[in-house]
């Protein structure tokens, strides 16, 4: 018993336990920012490599938590970026005076999300959620001289604790509906009635506000522009993977019956989300803004792949997420040393980046192409296979608009291009001394931008997972 | 001999060329990288004859298969048939020939010829792979490097024209992807090799819905009318050798994707479309005629007799004979050398005038008699003169297309004939504005061709004349190809309207 408890839930004890030895670092004082990091670094590491062994399928407290091959690496997907986020940000972290709050808050989140993975019971579900939310919203306010970061926290704790009621209220429906919360037991008793489609509907839209799905995304981009990059990232990266990680579950696990219902509410979404999240991408000159609708943009595309309902529809989400805590990250790493080098944060402030920095615009481009889905990149696989997947429904208009989006996202993400390599400045970014574990991070991450694609087996392991 | 060399060599010389420091060796390397490409595709050619002399009957020669995403039942599919060799023989031409006029590229010449090799590899992967997802791989490969060598080294308004068609492109393979996925779940197999997909067989309803798509998402590269705007502006924002690479090779993508993917593995859809697919490509050939004459820039009339020359390939694979569909291939080959001499001539006037405006040239021919002499060589060859590729391209097209006995085809036909009096139009008042007539003031002091450019113009010409003078080692080279195809067009049952 014993023994299972250890191996079973062994992510979250190492979580747990880095998080204690934070705080007993932090209450001793005795530790310089620049080594605490590097502990931190390779605690993390360790962390992730840890979770390639001892993988198993089984079931804690009566259902409440259970765990598969699939779910662990999920989290170790997670762990991963969790790990880059800790070298990319290093720059900002460092100058950071409050900096193993900071780890503290971020893994605390972490330990949510992997509860949340992990439950079995929408008790437990909502639980590690607010887990997964209230520490984020306290990393948004972490600019603490800004007062816009605060102004982020403020928002994002707001419209959290909204969406929060709202998904409470969808659970004691289903309760009410069906007399169980226990992912094992719905499935038995769903049978499509109206007032289980309502209980459905208020669970769809907390998961659809979690993932800022178009029209519950309005939080997203102030959000995004007020919080330090570190959190941005975080929120962008890790936080909707969580989330897609679990709604995909629930979906097919748990609400596999109603596929009918939930196909067109996806498809809906999907189109809307896509298309708003492009288009007011076209428009934004703020880099971190940018990202962030090109976030929701990418999210729709992730319910395309979410759509099959088939067992592709899992593996090409796992696999996509994975590519893109990759390109976003190395993304918006590349912002930060920007903006934490000169505070620039605008998109025409990098034009004429290549000719001072070529690594930090090559890296950028990389992951700018992998976003867009343009081979040789991962992102053109990730795409494509989630369109693949959605297509196993025949739905090719559906497929068509997807397709059609990926041209105009193509366009923005070719504007910062542009701006980089072909439009002149007269007073172009200094060349900017990039930290070595920030270079570490981008190096990291654009060799998973290349290879995580060509190589076909780590989509065929996903595949055998799923 | 084993065909996955032809991707691992430009990949590898485009690494080897990212290790460099100083901009000789970049250039060396790029040189002796493409000249390789050049002995291998001859090689390739002579090996492909050779196994066809033993008696060797297979469709694809050369074949290679290994699994890369088992569980979508995607393959690392490689082989050719004729077409794909001459395509690829195209492709080596063009590329050397390329490497050779950009020599004088100062500005980040390590990327520069990273991102041209780079381009080079998509399309030789395009034109040898035979898994569907591969081929898309290798077409969408190429677009990023177009962007990027128009947008950074280009001339004029080249943010603009970069941007256009590399989202113009990128739509075209959204429609090519939509067909695709298409085809895959239309057979239960769910396979993307061309080859089975071909005995397979795709049923008529799933046909007619993704033959369009296909043929005009590839169309789009090929600049299939209403969707050749690219072209124009693409080409003529775009330095010398992208010019070259982007008229002579990543246009004819568009033209062998048509034919091997979207007629070949559908052939009653391109019964049932071929009536719409004639009217736009003779639109196309009358329209870029007709536009061509409007040009002063030397680069613009070339990019719009581009659109009106690669008419004739949609054209020719259109009109559903076996002629004519070999007239398309040959005229994609020939089309592609000429086109990209006709830019390469035009960037060696152009570095020494800082013009392309015809009107303020004249009398080139005295201080630049070779650079000229190519100008009319190429022009000739443009306007059809018998002895050059382009009059044996077209003409075949033109046989074919009269096999057809009814009014539509003649009379598309027909218009298609008359663009040529257009084409000796335009071609004939540029050459004599450029090359005859008194020397304007300023440019007594210009400088004849040097070394590289004479050698890549004389490689493209010996392309030309070779297909000109003895035209049927390509027609023998391609000939089976298209009968494989023609075969799968006879076949179709022909109540069904």
């Amino acid at each position: 018993m014993l023994n299972d408890f250890l191996i079973l839930m062994k992510s979250e004890l190492i979580i747990t336990v880095i998080i204690f030895l934070l705080l007993f670092i932090k209450l001793s004082k005795g530790m310089k920012n620049e080594s605490l990091l590097l502990m931190l670094q390779l605690l993390l590491l360790l962390n992730f490599v840890a979770g390639f062994f001892l993988n198993r399928s089984g079931v804690l407290f009566d259902g409440l938590y259970k765990t598969s091959p699939l779910i662990f690496l999920q989290k170790n997907i997670l762990n991963l970026g969790v790990y880059l986020i800790s070298l990319l940000f290093a720059d900002w972290l460092k100058k950071s005076e409050h900096m193993p709050e900071f780890f503290i808050l971020m893994l605390s989140a972490l330990l949510g999300m992997f509860f949340m993975i992990s439950s079995g019971n929408l008790l437990m579900f909502f639980l590690s959620l607010e887990l997964a939310t209230i520490p984020v919203a306290a990393m948004a306010n972490f600019d603490l001289e800004k007062k816009i970061s605060s102004e982020a926290a403020m928002k994002m704790i707001l419209s959290s604790a909204f969406s929060s009621g709202i998904l409470l209220f969808g659970i004691s429906l289903v309760y009410g509906a069906t007399g169980t919360i226990s992912f094992t037991a719905l499935p038995g008793q769903l049978d499509g009635s109206p007032l289980q489609i309502m209980a459905f509907v208020f669970l769809f839209a907390a998961f659809a506000f979690k993932l800022s799905v178009v029209p519950f995304h309005l939080w997203t981009a102030d959000v995004y522009e007020g919080s330090p990059m570190a959190t941005t990232s975080f929120l962008s990266v890790i936080s909707k993977g969580s989330i897609a990680f679990i709604f995909i579950t629930a979906l097919y696990r748990v609400f596999d019956q109603m596929t009918d219902t939930w196909y067109n509410m996806l498809m809906i979404l999907s189109i809307a989300t896509m298309i708003i999240g492009n288009l007011f991408a076209l428009r934004q000159q703020n880099i971190k803004r940018f990202l962030a609708f090109s976030s929701i943009a990418q999210v729709g595309f992730i319910l395309v792949g979410i759509s099959s309902s088939a067992p592709e529809g899992i593996t090409s989400v796992v696999y996509f997420i994975l590519i893109y805590v990759f390109s976003n990250l190395a993304a918006f790493g590349v912002a930060a040393v920007i903006s934490s080098a000169t505070g620039k944060e605008n998109i025409d402030d990098y034009k004429g980046l290549y000719k001072t920095n070529k690594f930090l615009c090559w890296m950028l481009a990389l992951a700018l192409f992998s976003l867009a889905g343009v081979p040789p990149t991962a992102g053109f696989f990730g795409k494509l296979f989630l369109l693949t997947a959605g297509a196993i429904k025949a739905n090719y208009m559906f497929i068509g608009i997807a397709a059609l989006n990926m041209i105009v996202s193509l366009y923005y993400y070719l504007r910062v291009v542009r701006a980089m390599f072909m439009e002149n400045n007269e007073h172009p970014i200094e060349n900017i001394k990039t930290d070595p574990s920030t270079k570490l991070g981008l190096i990291i991450c654009g060799g998973g931008i290349v290879f995580t694609g060509l190589l076909s087996w780590i989509y065929d392991h996903i595949q055998s997972l799923s | 001999m084993n065909l996955s060399l032809f991707i691992l060599l430009p990949l590898l010389t485009a690494v080897i060329i990212l290790l460099l420091r100083n901009a000789r060796q970049v250039k060396a390397v790029a040189l002796a990288g493409a000249s390789l490409q050049f002995v291998m595709s001859f090689v390739l050619l002579y090996l492909y004859h050779s196994e066809r002399i033993k008696g060797n009957v297979r469709q694809m020669l050369f074949e290679q298969q290994y699994n890369w995403f088992p569980s979508w039942h995607i393959s690392y599919h490689l082989g050719v048939d004729g077409i794909s060799v001459a395509m690829i023989l195209l492709t080596a031409f063009v590329v050397i020939a390329g490497v050779l006029v950009s020599w004088n590229v100062t500005k980040m010449t390590k990327e520069f010829y990273f991102l041209l090799i780079l381009l080079s590899m998509g399309a030789y992967g395009f034109f040898i792979s035979l898994d569907l997802f591969l081929l898309f791989f290798f077409l969408e490969i190429a677009v990023i490097p177009k962007y990027l060598l128009i947008g950074i080294w280009g001339s004029g308004k080249k943010e603009y024209s970069a941007n256009k068609l590399a989202l113009m492109l990128m739509g075209g393979s959204a429609l090519v992807l939509v067909g695709l996925l298409g085809t895959y779940f239309s057979t239960p197999e769910h396979t993307f090799d061309l080859l089975k997909l071909s005995d397979v067989g795709i049923s008529p309803e799933a046909q007619r819905i993704c033959f369009p798509l296909l043929f005009v998402g590839f169309g789009v590269f090929t600049a299939i009318f209403p969707f050749h705007t690219w072209v124009p502006d693409g080409h003529s924002s775009a330095p010398t050798a992208g010019s070259m690479f982007l008229a002579g090779i990543s246009m004819k993508l568009g033209g062998y994707g048509c034919l091997r993917v979207a007629v070949y593995l559908m052939p009653q859809g391109a019964k049932e479309y071929s009536t719409i697919i004639i009217v736009l490509s003779t639109i196309a050939i009358l329209y870029g005629a007709f536009a061509t004459m409007m040009q002063k820039d030397l680069k613009y009339m070339n990019a719009y007799s581009s659109v009106s020359h690669c008419g004739f390939v949609l054209l020719g694979i259109g009109m559903l004979t076996r002629t004519a569909m070999t007239g398309a291939v040959m005229q994609m080959v020939s089309h592609g050398l000429m086109t990209a001499l006709f830019f390469a001539v035009i960037g060696m006037i152009y570095e020494r005038t800082h013009t392309r405006n015809i009107n303020e040239m004249g009398g080139l021919l005295k201080v630049m008699p070779f650079v000229s002499t190519i100008l009319f060589l190429v022009g000739l060859c443009s306007l059809g003169l018998p002895g050059l590729s382009g009059f044996v391209a077209e003409m075949t097209v033109f046989m074919g297309s009269w096999q057809n006995p009814d009014p539509l085809h003649r009379i598309a036909t027909i218009a298609a004939c008359l663009s040529i009096v257009v084409t000796a139009v335009y071609i004939l008042r540029a050459i004599g504005r450029v090359a005859m007539g008194p020397l304007k003031v300023g440019y007594e002091k210009l400088t004849d061709a040097t070394w590289n450019e004479k050698l890549a113009a004389i490689i493209l010409v010996g392309g030309i004349v070779a297909i000109g003078t003895a035209p049927f080692w390509l027609n023998d080279l391609i000939t089976p190809g298209t009968e494989v195809i023609m075969e799968k067009i006879r076949l179709v049952p022909e109540v069904i309207k």
